[in-house]
C-alpha cells in the first residue's frame, strides 16, 4: 500500500500542472502571432481583430493559472497549523 | 535588469527561481504575445483607413517595350519596379522580395523577376511565386493611365491565383 500523498507535495503537482498548461497556452500563442503576421504580410487584414481576441482570452488563462500558482503556492508555504 | 536578477550567467550571483517566478515570466511572455496581436490589429486599422495617394509614375511614351524604370510608392522607403511588357500593357510590383526583402530585378528575357539572395522567382507578368522560397507573390502596383501619364494609385497584397 503506497503512503498516503502529503499536502504540500499534491500542491507541488498542480503547479506543475498550471506551469505546464501555461506553456501550452504560450505555445498556442506564439503559433497565433506567426500566423497572424503572415497573414497581415499577404494583405488578408479580416484576421487581425478575431486573432487578438483568440490571443486575448488565451493571455486571460495564463493570467487566471498564475493566479492559481501564487495562492496554492503561499498556500502551501503555511504552517499546517494554520491553513484553513 | 529583472531578467538578469533571476537568471544570472554568474554561478555566484545565482538565485533559486521559484516557479511563482517561473510563471510570472510565463505569463509576462503571453501578455507580450498579446501585445503583438493588437499591434497587427493596430496597423490592419490604420492602413486600411490611410489607403493610397495616387502618384504620377511616368509618362507612357517615356517608358518603351522591355524596359524598366525604378520609382517609389507608397512612400520613400518603397523601391517598385515598373515594366512596359507590351505596347498596351504596364505592370508595377514592389521592388522587395517577400521572403526576407531583398531587392529583386528583372532576368534578361524580362519575363522573371530574379531575387538573388535566395534564388527566388517571380512571374513578370503577373508576381506570382515561380519558384524559391518566397511565401507569396509580389505587392502589385495598382496602375492607372490618364492623359498619356502612368499614375499609381493602389498596393495589392492579395494573394493571387495561379
Amino acid at each position: 500500500m503506497s503512503a498516503p500523498v502529503r499536502p504540500a507535495s499534491r500542491s507541488l503537482t498542480a503547479i506543475d500542472g498550471a506551469i505546464a498548461l501555461i506553456a501550452v497556452l504560450l505555445i498556442v500563442q506564439m503559433w497565433l502571432l506567426t500566423a497572424t503576421l503572415e497573414a497581415f504580410l499577404a494583405g488578408h487584414h479580416g484576421v487581425a481583430l478575431p486573432a487578438a481576441i483568440v490571443s486575448a482570452v488565451l493571455f486571460a488563462g495564463c493570467v487566471a493559472l498564475y493566479l492559481f500558482i501564487d495562492r496554492a503556492d503561499r498556500a502551501s508555504r503555511q504552517p499546517s497549523g494554520e491553513r484553513p | 535588469m529583472l531578467w538578469r536578477e533571476e537568471f544570472s550567467v554568474h554561478a555566484a550571483e545565482e538565485r533559486y527561481v521559484t516557479r511563482r517566478q517561473f510563471g510570472k515570466f510565463l505569463v509576462l511572455t503571453s501578455l507580450g504575445m498579446f501585445v503583438g496581436n493588437l499591434w497587427i490589429l493596430a496597423r490592419s486599422l490604420w492602413r486600411s483607413e490611410k489607403g493610397f495617394p495616387p502618384m504620377k509614375v511616368a509618362n507612357a511614351a517615356d517608358v518603351p517595350v522591355g524596359s524598366v524604370k525604378v520609382f517609389r510608392y507608397p512612400g520613400a522607403n518603397d523601391p517598385c519596379l515598373l515594366m512596359r511588357t507590351a505596347d498596351d500593357r504596364f505592370v508595377a510590383y514592389s521592388q522587395k522580395c517577400t521572403h526576407l526583402s531583398c531587392a529583386v530585378f528583372p532576368s534578361e528575357d524580362g519575363k522573371r523577376l530574379e531575387c538573388p539572395c535566395h534564388e527566388g522567382y517571380f512571374s513578370a507578368s503577373d508576381g506570382r511565386v515561380l519558384q524559391g522560397p518566397p511565401p507569396r507573390p509580389l505587392p502589385r502596383i495598382v496602375l492607372e493611365q490618364f492623359a498619356g501619364g502612368l499614375w499609381a494609385v493602389g498596393v495589392d497584397l492579395g494573394e493571387r491565383d495561379s
